[in-house]
Parts: structure tokens; sequence; C-alpha cells
């Protein structure tokens, strides 16, 4: 393990600590705070919020994921090749579109809480995903196919056999751009009574209370370095069987 | 073995093929020969039905390939190219074992064939086996493509330009494995190359192709000394045409009785060394031994030469 690894559990051991114990550390905050206001977030736990914050953000993930995969897989096939225009604005304007407003517009179709926040990541990380599904799927070799042809491989099976294993280095990093998107983006969800981080920020605010604003951003801004780095390593591990790092080097 | 009936494609009013028929027989290596853009890739597509003819059938033992599961067919035809299009996603016997597993082969059998074709590729099973494609070396690749063409046994093995990307040396090695796995397994070959070199030294026939056409087919004698009007003249090289020759020849055909000194010359070796050797040691005959070492009588410049002389 390198000094990134070493690092990047110090920063995992912190978070766990503060997220379970947070009143330990109450003296790294207390100088921004004033008036005797708390120094720690005390409308609710940190760690719930924490796991809520995570579990929307991943929902939604795995939503766009399974839309975005599909989605690159369909207009990639010969059959779908023509609509592949069409989707690309599609998932264009979902990312376009401020999440902001998707909140706006649908709070009044599904009302207050999760489903609007759910709604508004889902269609934000859609683009990454979708883009890289593409470039995968594209930049498999000609040749790899050709052979894959001739040898008697059926459609389905090319792509699950060849296609897709040799995309998923290149899908992986979609998914992670998307994932640390959105634990950012996710903060807003509580504009709209979702739980989740963006909660400890919004009351930091009102009450201007830096201490707040500040453990509610350091805990996003913390997981989202744990998640890329580990998602990075999935990644690093998927391209290492291709031969992507060393067999640059030889071909 | 493969019946080409009046093969024809075009595509977008463009002919790539035109109206082509030939036959090759069983147990024989066929080369179809020509430049870039020719349309012997296209030709040799069609016998395994990666591409559709526009018009006409390919018969393989009498069945017409239309009448097979593409699929199917292609399990039965060995299929190399060039850059070996190996996937980089599978390890060596992965890729070997790829239609022996589409085949539903037991995993032992596939174990031991996988094994098999590495020793015979002397690639050894416990170094190799368990590589990623780009742990190899070019001239490894390759092998593991050919391995992997041959791993359910195939009788017919299609070959587009396999030797394209390799250095002349290691080129040369490759072509004297096919030939040995070929005269071994009696596997019929047809085989794409540019390279007129490659056909005259691989080739039993070969098929020259120029501008969707098939120009002659025909043995490699035969493209020598009577070669079709301009394209396959030009192609075999006029300058080049003796000795050509004299390397289809073996020394056993210039054999003259009599008896030589100096160091003699195997029977199965080709006139065009023979003469390069009797040039650079300097001498007018060598004495000529078989096999088992024994003088059968010897070999003469005079004697080369009269091979060399375009026929009458």
């Amino acid at each position: 393990m390198g000094w990134a690894g070493i690092g990047r559990l110090v920063v995992f051991a912190l978070l766990v600590a503060f997220l379970t114990m947070p009143d330990a550390f109450a003296f790294v905050f207390e100088p921004l705070t004033e008036n005797n206001a708390p120094a720690i977030y005390n409308q609710g736990s940190l760690w719930s919020l924490t796991v809520s914050h995570l579990t929307i953000v991943f929902g939604a993930g795995l939503a766009s994921t399974v839309l975005a995969v599909a989605l690159g897989i369909f207009v990639t096939r010969p059959s779908g090749l023509e609509f592949l225009p069409l989707s690309r604005s599609l998932v264009n304007i979902g990312q376009t579109f401020p999440p902001i407003a998707v909140l706006a517009v649908a709070v009044p179709l599904v009302g207050f809480g999760e489903a609007p926040t759910f709604i508004a990541l889902f269609l934000y990380g859609l683009l990454p995903i979708f883009e890289n599904t593409l470039g995968g799927l594209t930049q498999v070799p000609p040749l790899t196919l050709d052979a894959a042809r001739g040898m008697g491989m059926g459609p389905t099976r090319r792509l699950f056999s060849v296609e897709l294993p040799l995309a998923l280095p290149v899908i992986l990093a979609g998914i992670r751009l998307s994932i640390i998107i959105n634990l950012g983006t996710a903060t807003i969800g509580s504009t709209v009574a979702a739980k989740g981080l963006g909660e400890v920020i919004i009351a930091g605010l009102q009450s201007n209370n830096l201490a707040f604003v500040l453990q509610g951003g350091l805990v996003v801004a913390l997981l989202a370095v744990l998640i890329h780095g580990l998602m990075g390593g999935i990644e690093r591990f998927a391209l290492r069987r291709l031969g992507g790092e060393r067999g640059g080097a030889l071909a | 073995m493969i019946a080409i009936e009046h093969l024809t494609k075009t595509i977008g009013g463009q002919t790539i093929v035109d109206d082509v028929s030939m036959g090759v027989e069983a147990g024989t290596l066929t080369v179809i020969v020509g430049t870039s853009g020719a349309g012997k890739s296209t030709l040799l597509r069609m016998i395994n039905r990666l591409i559709a003819p526009t018009s006409g059938r390919v018969l393989i033992n009498g069945q017409d390939t239309m009448a097979i599961p593409e699929d199917t067919l292609r399990h039965r035809i060995g299929y190399v190219i060039q850059g070996n299009g190996l996937f980089p996603h599978r390890t060596v016997s992965g890729n070997i074992a790829t239609v022996p597993h589409l085949l539903g082969w037991d995993a032992k059998r596939i174990d031991k064939r996988v094994n098999d074709l590495l020793v015979l590729f002397q690639l050894d099973p416990a170094e190799f086996a368990r590589k990623y494609p780009h742990e190899l070396s070019g001239g490894q690749q390759q092998r593991v493509g050919v391995a992997r063409a041959l791993a359910a046994e195939p009788t017919l093995l299609l070959m587009d330009e396999p030797f394209g990307a390799l250095d002349p040396v290691i080129r040369s090695k490759a072509q004297e494995d096919l030939l040995s796995i070929q005269r071994r397994f009696g596997t019929t070959i047809v085989l794409v190359t540019h390279d007129m070199e490659e056909a005259f030294r691989l080739g039993d026939r070969i098929a020259v192709m120029d501008d969707a056409r098939l120009l002659q087919y025909g043995t490699p004698a035969e493209l020598l000394i009577s070669p079709a009007e301009g394209f396959v003249e030009r192609l075999v090289g006029t300058t080049e045409r003796p000795f050509r020759l004299l390397s289809l020849t073996r020394v056993a055909d210039a054999l003259e009785p009599g008896a030589a000194s100096g160091e003699p010359i195997e029977m199965d070796a080709n006139l065009r060394d023979a003469l390069s050797h009797l040039m650079w040691c300097g001498q007018h005959m060598l004495p000529v031994r078989d096999a088992t070492g024994a003088i059968r009588g010897r070999v003469s410049v005079d004697g080369i030469l009269a091979h060399a002389r375009k026929p009458i």
C-alpha cells in the first residue's frame, strides 16, 4: 500500500470517528460558533443523515447505471443505431437541466421528501454513464470483434463475453464520475425535505452557524474523496486485467 | 473440399468480388494473393459467411454453406486474422478454449486439448496457460491465434494475412510451423496474403486476384512458367522468375550420377539454396546425400541452371 492508501485509511478512520462520536470533536468547531451556539449539529444523528445521504446517492446511481448502460448497449446495436442522436439529446437535457429546477418541477408531481431528490439525481447522473458506455463499447477493437464473429459467437454472446468485459473499465469510470457529482448535488435535496447531509449545511446557513456548514460540507467532501479512491481502485483492477497499463508499453 | 461457384459481391454498385469460381482440394494449402483492395479478404470471408455473397454459392464437402446456420458453420472452420484478434481479457488457455467452450465440451476435454495445443506450438503450458495476451511477444500471440483456430479440430482453416504483423525472422519460422502442422493434421488451409514470396513458399496452389477478378489459379510452377499476361506476369516478377523456379525444385530432381568432392548437400534442399551454396563455396559441383547420410550422386551448377531455364 502506498502513501495514498495510508492517507485514505486515516481519512476513513477520522470520518467514522467523527460520525459515531461527533461531540468528541466539538473543540475543533467551537471557535467557529458565536453566542454559545452548539458546535455540533444537534437536530439529528450525523450517522443516520450520512446513511440516508449515501442511500439516495447510490440508489439514484444504480438507477442511472441501469438505464444509461442499457441505452448505451441499445444504441450501439445495428437495430438501435438510428436512436443514437435522440438518446444523446435526451441524456444531455438531463444533464443541462439544473437539479434545483428538477426539484421545483418534481415536488408538485411527487410531493416533498426523497422522491424528487431521487429523480433529480437520477437524471443528472445519466450523462457520464451513458457517454462512457458508448465510448467503452465503440472502443472495442474491431479485430477482436471480427475474430469473435469468425469463431461463431452470436451477437448476445459477443456482447456479454467480449464487448462488456472490454468496456467495463470505461463504464466504471463513468459511474464513478456520476456518483461523485451526485454526492455533492444531493445536498440540495434537503431543500425539499429529503434526509441527508444537506440538512446540516442548510441548518447552519439559516442559524448563521459556520460550524454546521463546515461539518456538513466536510463530511460530504471526505465521502467523495474516499468513494473516488475506492472506485478508482476497482477500475484499475479491471484495467490491469486487460493489460491497459503494462500492455500499453508492450504493444 | 470447397467449391466456390460464381461468387460475386457488390456493395453500393461497386463490385468487390466479380464472378469467382474455384475449387480447393482437401488437405491442400491454397494461397489467395493480390494487392490490397483486390477483393481477396472478401472472398475468404464469404467462405465462412462473415460476408454474405450477392450471388453465387460456396459448397463445403458438397453442402451449400447457406444451408448451415452461420454460427455452426463457423464453429467448424478455423479463422485466423492479422494481428491475431486475441481476447485481451482472457488468458492464453481461455482464448484457445473459445470454440470448444462454445461447443459445450466438458472441462476435462478442453483442458487436455488446450494443453496439447500449447505443447504443439512450443509454449510451455506451465508458463503460458495463465498469461494474458499482452504479456506475450508478437510471435507468441500469433501462435496462440493459430492454436485457438485449431482448437475444435476443424478440417478447414481460413487465414487472413496471418503473418502480416510479424518481423521477417519470426515470420519465416511461423510459415515453417504452419507447413509442418498442415502436413501433420492434413488440414485444408486457405490463406490470404499480398506477399508473393509467401505465396510461393506456402502454396500448393496459388490464386491471383486483381480488381475483384480471379486472374489465374494454378500451381506455383504453372504461374511461373506460363503466367497470365499483364498483372500476373508483373506480380510473379520476371527477373525473379528463374530463382523462384529453382526454389520450387528439389535437389533430388537435379541429381547426376558421379562423384564430387566437398561438403555434401541434402537431397531435400531446394535448388536455389543449393546454387547459393555452390556459389558461396566457389565449387562447380558438390556431392548429394540423402536423409540417412549416404552419398547418392552429385549436383552441378550447370545441372541446376538447366532447371531455371524457360521451358520450351
